[in-house]
């Protein structure tokens, strides 16, 4: 049977170092289930978030080569094997231990976010019209699972550490998905302008591309929320600055 | 003396799936102080991998649905075992449930006519799952979850309940550790909602995660309630079979339910060469009209693919068994075929599966519009669980209450498809509010210290034994054996020598060692949990002895057919006044006439 060496990052919030694993590998298995495996059979106290193994609960994020993904969702064969396959926490997030980061700052943040505020009902039933185009654009939205890899890559977040001004991709893309349903009556562009600082954002795009579902954060969801900022309120002003200087 | 945090509430909810989120919701509604804990972070519970739907009759796409069918069909599906007034109860108020969900913000799939769209699934007789393609939990999970935090609930994010706590017979609260930390926290509180979910993880094949060990369903007959049932686990037909670390991951049934059929490794359509009487009138009895009834034909029947899923599983069996089986010891699962129907099949497989084809591309390398699948039987749901009163959820102990997985009573022998969702809102609401009730009538409990104390120091225990067997290697083999002797066919010796094998591990258990320290440590996580998974697996094999039938969920080996006299009882299982494990049985009540004529009417 084929053999392949993790380097696991061991360690908890006073600091921490790389551990190498061998581990006997076969064939579809993705890093998830080699740390499992390492886990079972050599370090029973290894730390790690799991819960799905499909891609679909968000919990088993980690930087895997550097790149920011889900474990159970990173096949073996997409890797070069021949040298050692570095995993190690989301470097954004406060070290836990191992493979786990605290990312309840996340959990904080959604709750300064208004909430959903819907219309009246359109059907005596208590339900509301609304047809498949209308909600296409929030069901990519609402596709999120909550893995947090966007925030990760995030260099408002990552480098520049701006928790307690910036709500990241993450909470962009959730207050898209709230700003653009066809039944929300809530108004939350001037918290994007001056709480949560949709401005911070740059377009980089990093978050786009680490998206494991895929999600158009920056081009569906944040520049039509920086577009809905200018129109409220930098629009008006020009206009009234253009008229007083009477073009 | 254990050193502990102490968080105080009216009514403490264990779990965070769907049905915890709804019975956290109506009780704080209902004026009740209101603690939420989980094992995992908020949103990642099982709810979230649910595909298919939710099942209500809200008949959107067929008007002809109503209470009355899907009450029938819940009936039928569980072999007439369930707690009828729970089926009743379901089917009459999952329609208002769903509505709920889309007034707090729930984004479903929608009609031309802009309603909530409904799709086709096993067992159920018009388009009844309200989904989202095929993350129907996700919405669901983060609706509750996003509607939940601002009703000011507090929610404790991966902390373990290691025991009940009683007082004077009455419910008391709960003790357990936050898995960060390792710090134990005592939960004094006026009223429990038990939101667990299920067993999966006693088995080796199986969909569930590792949070599935059976914990509610122990932590409650600890503390001396009654479980019943527990004999009926669901094998899902359809889980994936290759490569081998994707074994178990399920695929839904909306593959079945959008046209997908089962075929063997001759290309025969098997699932023709068996239909069960009691589906005989149901049944398509040729490809063309199955077809049909994917694609919307009121009048066409389903196709066999969507029997039961306890049906389905056994016959996919059968064929594995009799060498027709695909390379992997499974069967094909094929959605491809459709394309010689549709003029863009391919997209159409990707709108309406998105998931499936990612999960399949991604892990299999399969791209299902084109191959089909291989797929096998895996281990799903739990039927059984604590008993509980089908009006407030309340089991058989006062102040403690239990919705979703984790309870009994609703699905009988077998649960349909889109049942459980449904039953989570349903029965999470009842229990949240019946429990603030309970918890506003009552005063306050007091605190056994001793218990505090002794479930303290024995969770610590495995720390001071620096050598021996680590917690890894007995969940393994409890796993395998299971798989092995109390799984989809069943027989006496079997389960006989699994009841021996449960005692050695038991033993083992109780000798179990861990290392490292108490901080987010897995493996200690993993060693606490045994103990549920070995009383579940202990209740799942005596009940499946008692059962000398077969039945939904339940197939014995030696008893190939049903036996009317098991059809009016259920299986208890409760710890007696010895500390042993007692089996006992329980009469099920007589259906009254309305309801008898209900069933009748739409046979
Ligand atoms: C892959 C998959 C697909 C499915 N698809 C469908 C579908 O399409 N339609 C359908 O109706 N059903 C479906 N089901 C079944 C359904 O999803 C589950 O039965 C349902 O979500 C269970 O919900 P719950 O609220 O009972 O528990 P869960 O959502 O599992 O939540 C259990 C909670 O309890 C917590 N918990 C457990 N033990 C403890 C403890 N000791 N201390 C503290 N907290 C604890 C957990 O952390 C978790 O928060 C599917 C299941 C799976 C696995
Ligand atoms: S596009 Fe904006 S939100 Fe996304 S990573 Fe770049 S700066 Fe951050
Ligand atoms: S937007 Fe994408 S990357 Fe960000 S949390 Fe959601 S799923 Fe993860
Ligand atoms: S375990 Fe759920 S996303 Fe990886």
């Amino acid at each position: 049977m084929a053999q392949a060496t993790f380097r696991i990052w061991r360690g908890d919030s006073s600091g921490g170092k790389f551990q190498d694993y061998t581990t006997d590998v076969e064939e579809g298995m993705v890093v998830l289930d080699a740390v499992l495996k390492i886990q079972a059979e050599q370090a029973n106290d290894l730390s790690t978030r799991w819960n799905c193994k499909c891609g679909r609960c968000g919990s088993c994020s980690a930087e895997i080569n550097g790149n920011p993904k889900l474990m159970c969702m990173t096949r073996l064969n997409s890797l070069p094997l021949e040298k050692p396959v570095m995993v190690e926490p989301m470097r954004t997030f406060p070290p836990i231990k191992d493979l786990v980061t605290d990312v309840s700052w996340n959990f904080r943040v959604k709750k300064t976010i208004q909430k959903f505020k819907p219309r009246k009902p359109d059907f005596e039933d208590g339900t509301w019209h609304m047809v498949q185009k209308d909600v296409n654009r929030i069901q990519e939205f609402r596709k999120c699972i909550e893995c947090f890899l966007c925030q990760d890559v995030c260099h408002v977040l990552r480098e520049h550490k701006k928790f307690d001004e910036f709500i990241g991709p993450r909470f962009l893309v959730h207050t898209a998905a709230l700003e653009m349903h066809p039944m929300d009556t809530a108004d939350r562009t001037k918290d994007l302008k001056d709480k949560h600082n949709v401005g911070y954002c740059n377009i980089t795009t990093c978050c786009r591309k680490v998206c494991p579902e895929e999600i158009t954060i920056t081009e569906n969801a944040i520049i039509p929320l920086k577009e809905r900022v200018v129109d409220e309120y930098y629009d008006p002003l020009r206009k009234l600055v253009m008229k007083i200087i009477g073009s | 003396m254990a050193e502990y945090q102490t968080h105080p509430y009216d009514v403490l909810v264990i779990g965070a799936g769907g049905s915890g989120l709804r019975a956290a919701i109506e009780a704080s509604a209902g004026g009740a102080t209101v603690g939420l804990v989980t094992k995992s972070l908020l949103g990642k519970a099982h709810t979230v991998m649910a595909e298919g739907g939710i099942a209500a009759a809200m008949g959107n796409v067929d008007e002809r649905d109503n209470w009355k069918v899907h009450f029938s069909d819940t009936m039928r599906g569980g072999q007439y075992v369930n707690n009828w007034r729970m089926a009743e109860l379901h089917a009459k108020e999952a329609p208002d449930c769903v509505r709920e969900l889309e007034a707090w913000g729930s984004v479903f799939d929608r009609t031309k006519e802009g309603r909530i769209l409904q799709r086709n699934f096993g067992g159920h007789r018009y388009p009844r799952l309200v989904h989202v393609g095929d993350r129907t939990g996700l919405e669901m999970i983060r609706t509750l979850q996003d509607h939940g935090i601002h009703q000011g609930i507090e929610v404790h994010m991966e902390c373990t309940m290691l025991t009940l706590l009683l007082d004077d017979g009455r419910v008391a609260g709960a003790f357990g550790y936050d898995r960060e930390r390792g710090r134990f926290l005592l939960f004094p509180a006026k009223a429990v909602v038990l939101a667990t979910g299920g067993i999966g993880r006693a088995y080796k094949i199986t969909s569930n995660s590792w949070e599935y060990t059976g914990d509610g369903q122990s932590l409650a007959y600890h503390a001396g309630a009654a479980l019943i049932d527990m004999e009926f686990v669901q094998f899902h037909p359809t889980g994936m079979v290759w490569p081998p670390s994707v074994q178990g991951i399920l695929i839904t049934e909306a593959v079945r339910g959008e046209g997908g059929i089962l075929k063997n490794k001759e290309g025969r359509r098997f699932m023709f060469d068996d239909i069960p009487e009691l589906y005989r009138n149901q049944t398509a009895d040729n490809e063309e009209e199955g077809w049909r009834y994917t694609q919307g034909d009121r009048n066409a029947r389903r196709p066999p693919e969507l029997l039961t899923r306890d049906h389905v599983a056994r016959c996919i069996m059968r064929e594995v068994k009799a060498g027709r089986g695909s390379p992997h010891k499974g069967v094909f699962l094929d959605i491809a075929w459709i394309k010689e129907k549709l003029p863009n099949a391919p997209e159409h497989i990707k709108r309406k599966l998105p998931s499936m084809y990612h999960q399949f591309k991604q892990l299999a390398d399969i791209d299902i519009t084109k191959e089909p699948m291989e797929v096998g039987p895996t281990t799903h749901y739990m039927m059984g669980g604590i008993k509980v009163d089908a009006e407030s959820q309340m089991s058989t102990v006062p102040g403690l209450f239990a919705a979703g997985e984790c309870a009994a009573g609703l699905h009988g022998a077998n649960r349909l498809g889109g049942n459980s969702l449904s039953d989570l809102l349903v029965f999470g609401k009842r229990a949240g509010h019946h429990a603030a009730l309970f918890a506003k009538s009552q005063g306050s409990t007091r605190v056994d210290e001793q218990l505090v104390d002794r479930t303290a120091n024995e969770a610590l225990v495995p720390f001071e034994r620096s050598a021996g067997e680590g917690p890894y290697q007995i969940q393994h083999e409890l796993q395998e054996m299971m798989q092995h002797n109390v799984g989809i066919v069943r027989v006496e010796h079997e389960m006989e020598l699994a009841l021996r094998e449960i005692e050695s591990l038991k033993q083992r258990a109780a000798k179990v060692a861990v290392y490292g320290n108490r901080e987010f440590n897995n493996g200690w996580h993993t060693a606490l949990d045994l103990s549920n998974l070995l009383t579940v697996s202990e209740a799942i094999t005596r009940a499946a002895l008692e059962r000398k039938e077969s039945r939904g969920g339940h197939f014995r080996d030696d008893y190939h057919d049903k036996n009317p006299e098991y059809g009016t009882f259920n299986i208890m299982v409760k710890q007696g006044p010895d500390g042993a494990m007692q089996i006992s049985r329980v009469p099920i009540p007589e259906l009254p006439a309305e309801l008898k004529q209900v069933i009748e009417e739409n046979k």
